[in-house]
């Protein structure tokens, strides 16, 4: 690649290093400038959805060096980039992951706002739940950007470090600790230290107690506090995994298909919960419900074969024929 | 308040401990032999063992049955903690030796070595030998711990490379020229601390510090698996990953129970090989890992008591039944390992725990009808933690 307005030959890289401290020294805003095109500058409106780079990013200055150069272009490209991003909770951009030469995400792009709740639907098989295991870290994508909260890169993180930033997360299959009581499921899942020394020494606080006092009730778990997990309905599981997510508290929620296996009233009430929770968190919920999306009322994605097929309003969405075609018509 | 924390089991067991530790000895030096409940006293190093096996079955227990992590190593760190006291006894020996070298064990005269190698140097002191006892363990299961549980290696391949670990350590310390003896490891102790090994009294005396030590030891895991540690190790067992996804590392916490775990079978080791009075290579034998095993799935894994039990139970049972036919206890042995796996998964005190939950529920349960009836609310603290 090279984008310099007027590139020296290469091999004359007599100058390199002088002018790559040239680079290092002159303000960041000489090289974003330029990029303000693409996307909208720190002070500009929030306007989110980055687009990809469609036309070539040019920097001001002409290098000596096309290596040189093309840094310099790299740079300004993260910049304008960042720049987006810093209104975004969580931003995913060209995505890519094959597993065993089948492409599971392909040019995934996705942005969530701080304090937005989305909903994702899409077939089985559509990546929904690999884009989650990609975001908290079980998996490592092939290509492509994801980043939380503005600069962190997520793909340069393990699971528990990831957690421990504040992204929580609710599988498919519910998950709870079975050898434990539903307290004492809650009580490891409080947010906190997570050192090992800590929790040999731990002293339950009254702080702590009320917290979890206060999700026993929000999951009408109160008479069930000292029951083995493995007792539980598979309801009452999810239920658990949901309250585990709050006992984190962390700032952006991935929900994996939290009424599965509900019946009607349950759901109603879960709805009812994730709404309750969003007020105060970021939340994203994979479900194939569509009336549990439609009580969500809240902006829609819908993906396929690991790419975004739609996006927007639940009618938006449903009313796009491919949509109609790939996932409802069926 | 304590007292409570820790639950009634682990007292009892303390208390059985310590009164051991007091009327074993004193029934058998201060009671006359003829006397009813005299304690004969070829008896005392033999039960004395099979306190030390109980703690290894222990410290197995604390990464097995309540982390699920399956050792079939730990006869590995037991064996390390009795060649460190027994380089300690061979220092002890000095010029009393057959050679009446006074600097020299005597292997190393036999082999025509002229100095003492480094690593033996200090083991005339006890207390560096009694370090050496954790620290060498410990070391080798932080170390070992940390590249196995850092690589993710779970399950039955963890299995395999901790037998692969104290086979490795079996052919090493049968090599003479490792300076551990060889074939014939360290034997003919004379004394220790200064107080002739054979003697009835000392006899009685590592008896007794055995008990103490497995009671202390007995207290530990009581306060861990009671501690959010003892949660935390319980929720690893059952859902590893998951734990990960609420930002505990799971590595950290089998490094911790692992590295501790290989510390107390250390002690356990060095407690054992005075009162049998020797040590060598055999001792890593790749089968004796496996018998730890068989101890804690008899009694019951994660039970605390259990692993003790069974320990004491199947070396009582193998005492005996060496008498008989000694060439068939492995047989024995294997085919117990079957029908307690097929019969009695939870291990005898599991077994017993279990019932007794289940009718307490029944109980609960009934009780829970008839206040109803009454208008009586139902209690959910009375569903508190089965242990206590
Ligand atoms: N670890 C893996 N190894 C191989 N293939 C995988 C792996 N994880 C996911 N896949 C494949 O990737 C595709 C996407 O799976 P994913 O679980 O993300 O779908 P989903 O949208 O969550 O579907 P569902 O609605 O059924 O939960 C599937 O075809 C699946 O078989
Ligand atoms: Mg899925």
């Amino acid at each position: 690649m090279n984008t310099t307005r007027d590139p020296l030959p290469a091999g004359d890289g007599r100058d390199e290093a002088a002018e790559q401290a040239r680079i290092l020294q002159e303000p960041q805003g000489a090289e974003t400038a330029p990029a303000d095109g693409l996307a909208p500058s720190h002070a500009a409106a929030p306007k989110p959805a980055p687009e990809p780079a469609s036309e070539p990013i040019t920097v001001p200055r002409v290098s000596p060096h096309p290596y040189a150069t093309e840094r310099a272009v790299e740079q300004a490209k993260k910049e304008a980039r960042l720049g987006a991003r810093r209104e975004t909770l969580l931003y995913l951009d060209g995505v890519n992951k094959t597993f065993d030469g089948f492409k599971a995400i392909n040019n995934l792009s996705l942005v969530v706002q701080r304090g937005e709740m989305r909903a994702i639907i899409g077939p089985n098989g559509a990546g929904k739940t690999t884009m989650m295991d990609i975001i908290t870290g079980k998996t490592r994508p092939d290509s492509g950007d994801v980043f939380f909260a503005g600069d962190v890169d997520l793909t340069k993180h393990d699971e528990a470090s990831i957690a421990s930033m504040g992204i929580g997360r609710k599988f498919q299959k519910p998950t709870v600790f079975e050898g434990l009581t539903v307290e004492k499921n809650l009580r490891l899942s409080l947010a906190g230290s997570r050192s090992v020394f800590e929790a040999l020494l731990h002293k339950r606080s009254g702080e702590e107690n009320d917290r979890v006092e206060e999700i026993l009730h929000t999951t009408r778990m109160v008479d069930k506090r000292h029951r083995l997990a493995a007792d539980l309905s598979h309801g009452q599981k999810q239920w658990l995994e949901i309250g585990m997510l709050l006992a984190q508290d962390p700032e952006l929620l991935l929900v994996d298909e939290p009424v599965a296996g509900m019946t009607d009233a349950e759901t109603e009430e879960t709805a009812r919960l994730l709404r309750e929770i969003a007020e105060k968190h970021s939340v994203v919920v994979v479900e194939h419900d569509m009336h549990f999306v439609r009580a969500l009322g809240v902006k829609v994605t819908c993906l396929h074969e690991g790419t975004v097929l739609s996006e927007g309003t639940l009618d938006h969405v449903s009313s796009d024929p491919r949509v109609i075609e790939v996932y409802l018509g069926r | 308040m304590i007292i409570r924390y820790l639950g009634a089991r682990v007292w009892i067991l303390v208390a059985a401990l310590v009164a051991a530790a007091i009327l074993v000895p004193l029934a058998n030096l201060a009671l006359p032999a003829n006397h009813p409940l005299h304690v004969p006293s070829y008896l005392v190093p033999l039960i004395g063992k099979y306190v030390c096996y109980a703690m290894l079955a222990l410290a197995l227990d604390l990464v097995w049955g309540h982390l699920g992590i399956l050792s079939l190593g730990h006869g590995a760190f037991f064996a390390l903690g009795g060649y460190a006291m027994g380089m300690y006894l061979m220092r002890q020996i000095g010029a009393r030796g057959v050679y009446g070298n006074p600097e020299l064990p005597d292997f190393m005269v036999f082999l025509n070595w002229q100095e003492l190698p480094w690593y033996w140097y200090g083991f005339d002191q006890f207390w560096f030998a009694a370090l050496m006892v954790m620290v060498v363990p410990g070391l080798l299961g932080f170390v070992f711990g940390y590249f196995a549980f850092r690589s993710r290696v779970t399950g039955v391949y963890l299995s395999i490379i901790t037998q692969a670990m104290t086979y490795a350590l079996l052919l090493a310390f049968f090599r003479n020229d490792m300076g551990f003896g060889g074939n014939n490891g360290l034997t003919d102790f004379k004394d220790i601390l200064g107080y002739p090994i054979q003697a009835d009294t000392t006899r009685a005396a590592l008896f007794a510090a055995s008990c103490i030590a497995l009671a202390l030891a007995v207290l530990c895991v009581g306060a861990i698996i009671r501690s959010k540690l003892g949660d935390l190790m319980i929720a690893v067992r059952d859902a590893e990953s998951r734990t990960r996804f609420i930002g505990w590392r799971p590595e950290y916490v089998k490094l911790f129970a692992f590295t501790l775990s290989a510390v107390m079978a250390g002690i356990a080791g060095a407690l054992y090989v005075p009162q049998v009075g020797i040590i060598n290579p055999g001792e890593f034998a790749p089968v004796n890992s496996i018998e730890i095993v068989v101890w804690a799935a008899v009694g019951g894994r994660g039970t605390l008591l259990g692993p003790v039990i069974g320990a004491l139970l199947v070396n009582y049972g193998k005492s005996v039944f060496t008498g008989l036919a000694p060439e068939y206890w492995l047989f024995v042995l294997g085919g117990l390992f079957v029908v307690v796996t097929i019969f009695l998964p939870r291990g005898i005190v599991g077994t017993i725990d279990h019932g007794w939950d289940a009718l307490k529920a029944r109980r609960r349960a009934k009780n829970r009808e008839k206040g109803e009836s009454e208008g009586t609310g139902n209690d959910p603290n009375l569903a508190a933690s089965p242990a206590e």
